[in-house]
């Protein structure tokens, strides 16, 4: 699937500004952004839902644009499911092979079969105010999955649920892709389950694709502030151009493993990438400003200088406890310093 | 642990008492005067008969005759064809009233609503000086011009009420599962219309068979229908057991004709594909 160029205004606001993406037969592909970054629009526009005002759209070799959406081979789970509320959960899966004239017979085995893939074949008879909404996402699912789309969308298929359910279905969505080899496009806000699921991302911000890439290239490479802070926490430090290798940030030098391109640049470093009481390069002693514990590990507030950075420790077996208002020492490594092209 | 129902089911006995004393105890005054005789003088009085029902089935001093019957099916066709006609002309309505923007949907409400400020009669007068000059008057065309009239507003507004609620999302994805416009109305909208459009038709169906002003003085008092002959049986001819029996007849019919409605309709929601 390519969309090139794609924009779609409404009134003055641009929600869609340029967007090409070229997602690949089978992939597992998710937009991620914040609220109002356009990732939706992109969805209605790749489902016939919405039409873009600039821009073309090819799906399986075809210009998809002047196919109206109930002739794409594009289906959609929809973030509220669209269940239809007056057929139970096997009419609802059937919908879609009646609409096309499938033969009876036949529409009977595909949906079971539908139904057995997404194990809901005991809710058959059930209405959709009778289920939970975990199971409703299953007959989203199964429903556009038995139309055997080359491209489903998700649109925040988990936003709904419980922390605890999403894990679960995180983990079958992934597997039930892995199984079909359909095409999935996944929007959704929630950082964790982009880079868990998909074979790429696209990090979306004010109608852009701010970044195209795999989990480990948005989280270990992000390119602006906005993908940095926005995938994973990050500490920013502003910092002017000493040498190549060397920038001057407000708490002293820093010696950085990747070149300086410009006077001024923004570094960026992960908070568990960030040492403490190890000596090495870009030693600086901190003062511990606040500690939160979390269980697994215990995140830090340091101060260095003026600056303030996050960093994080593991509570392995026998760590010594630090204390708020301690002193320690602490190691920016070289080579875990991003460079921000902003 | 006290449940609130039953609390708050006192707070229908004003309703039920005010139904129950105006509405269900006349309603069996009359099903029991139509098994009266008629006195010559329009009396009512014993013996208990059936004669009545069995004149309205066809069956009087000069033989038999199905004049009453197909009076009936005359007035439920009547009825049938302007709720159809007002159905019509409420669907798109109710839909463009429904994408207005909020402060013009007071006004077009507002609008719809201002036919039911004047009398009946005066507005079936109004159309019979409107519609004077034209070939359509007296006759069927301004019947139904009148009757349209009169009962649009009452399938437009549960109509409108319903269309506000829709839910646009399960439109989409019909279109998304393939389907095209009739089926995604047919699927997706419609069932979501339907409590709405069941109860305007109902409005306006089951008043209209009992129409006869409007047929009398649009139509030029050709046809007769239901509301004449027992506004007849009341007024001049003074046989109030014969007009009874006939709106007993009447009332069954249109029960019936609810009643098969309501159960095809259940019959629909439940019947499963497999």
């Amino acid at each position: 699937m390519d969309a090139v160029g794609l924009v779609r205004r409404f009134g003055d606001v641009i929600a869609l500004d340029h967007v090409s993406l070229s997602i690949g037969r089978g992939e597992f592909f998710s937009l991620l952004g914040p609220s109002g970054c356009g990732k939706t629009t992109f969805l209605r526009i790749v489902a016939g839902l919405d039409a873009p005002d600039e821009g073309t759209l090819v799906i399986g070799g075809q210009d998809a644009l002047p196919i109206p959406a109930h002739r794409r081979a594009v289906n959609t789970v929809f973030q509220s499911y669209a269940l239809f509320p007056h057929m139970n959960v096997e009419e609802n899966v059937a919908f879609g092979l009646r609409m096309k004239r499938v033969p009876r017979a036949e529409i009977q085995t595909r949906v079971r079969r539908a139904l057995d893939l997404t194990q809901i074949t005991e809710l058959a008879a059930r209405k959709p105010h009778q289920i939970s909404g975990g199971q409703k996402q299953r007959v989203a699912l199964a429903r556009a999955l038995i139309n055997e789309p080359e491209v489903l969308l998700l649109d925040e298929p988990l936003g709904a649920l419980d922390v605890k359910l999403r894990r679960e279905l995180q983990q079958e969505l992934h597997a039930l892709q892995r199984r079909l080899g359909i095409t999935f496009i996944h929007v959704t806000h929630d950082q964790d389950e982009a880079l868990g699921l998909s074979d790429r991302i696209a990090v979306m911000n004010a109608g852009r694709a701010v970044q195209v890439g795999s989990a480990n290239e948005i989280y270990e490479k992000p390119r602006n502030r906005f993908v940095a802070q926005f995938v994973g926490g990050c500490n920013l430090i502003d910092a002017t151009r000493r040498e190549t290798h060397i920038a001057h940030a407000s708490f002293g030098e820093l010696r950085v493993e990747r070149e300086l391109p410009s006077e001024k640049v923004t570094l960026a470093i992960r908070p568990e990438r960030i040492l403490l009481g190890r000596t090495a390069a870009n030693r600086f002693d901190a003062c511990v400003v606040d500690t939160t514990y979390t269980g697994a590990e215990t995140q830090l507030v340091l101060r260095i200088g003026n600056a303030t950075l996050k960093a994080v420790t593991i509570n392995n077996a026998g760590a010594t406890p630090i204390r708020i208002g301690e002193t320690i020492p602490v190691n920016i490594p070289p080579e875990a310093l991003l460079v921000l092209e902003d | 642990m006290k449940r609130p129902g039953l609390q708050s089911r006192w707070l229908c006995v004003p309703g039920a008492l005010w139904i129950g004393v105006f509405l269900l105890a006349p309603l069996l005054c009359v099903v029991a005067v139509s098994f009266f005789s008629t006195g010559s003088y329009g009396e009512i009085q014993r013996p208990l008969t059936a004669e009545h029902y069995a004149r309205f089935v066809g069956f009087g001093a000069l033989g038999w005759d199905a004049l009453y019957p197909f009076i009936i099916a005359r007035s439920i066709f009547l009825a049938a064809a302007s709720t159809g006609l007002c159905l019509l002309l409420a669907l798109p309505m109710a839909f463009f009233i429904a994408s207005l923007p909020t402060r013009w949907k007071s006004a077009a409400l507002t609008l719809v609503t201002i036919p039911l400020w004047t009398n009946l009669l005066i507005r079936t007068y109004a159309w019979q000086i409107l519609l004077s000059g034209t070939p359509f008057y007296p006759g069927a065309v301004a019947v139904f011009v009148g009757l349209v009239c009169d009962y649009l507003p009452f399938l437009v507004l549960p109509l409108y009420a319903s269309v506000e609620k829709i839910d646009w999302t399960l439109a989409e994805a019909a279109q998304d599962l393939g389907a095209a416009r009739w089926n995604t109305f047919q699927h997706a909208i419609w069932p979501q219309m339907r409590p709405g459009a069941v109860a305007g038709i109902v409005l306006v169906f089951v008043p209209a068979t009992g129409q006869f002003v409007i047929p009398d003085l649009l139509g030029g008092a050709k046809t007769v229908l239901l509301g004449n002959v027992i506004q007849q049986q009341f007024g001049p001819s003074q046989n109030w057991p014969f007009g009874s029996a006939l709106a007993t007849i009447a009332m069954l019919l249109v029960l019936m004709g609810l009643w098969l409605y309501a159960r095809a309709a259940k019959n629909d929601r439940e019947a499963t594909l497999l």
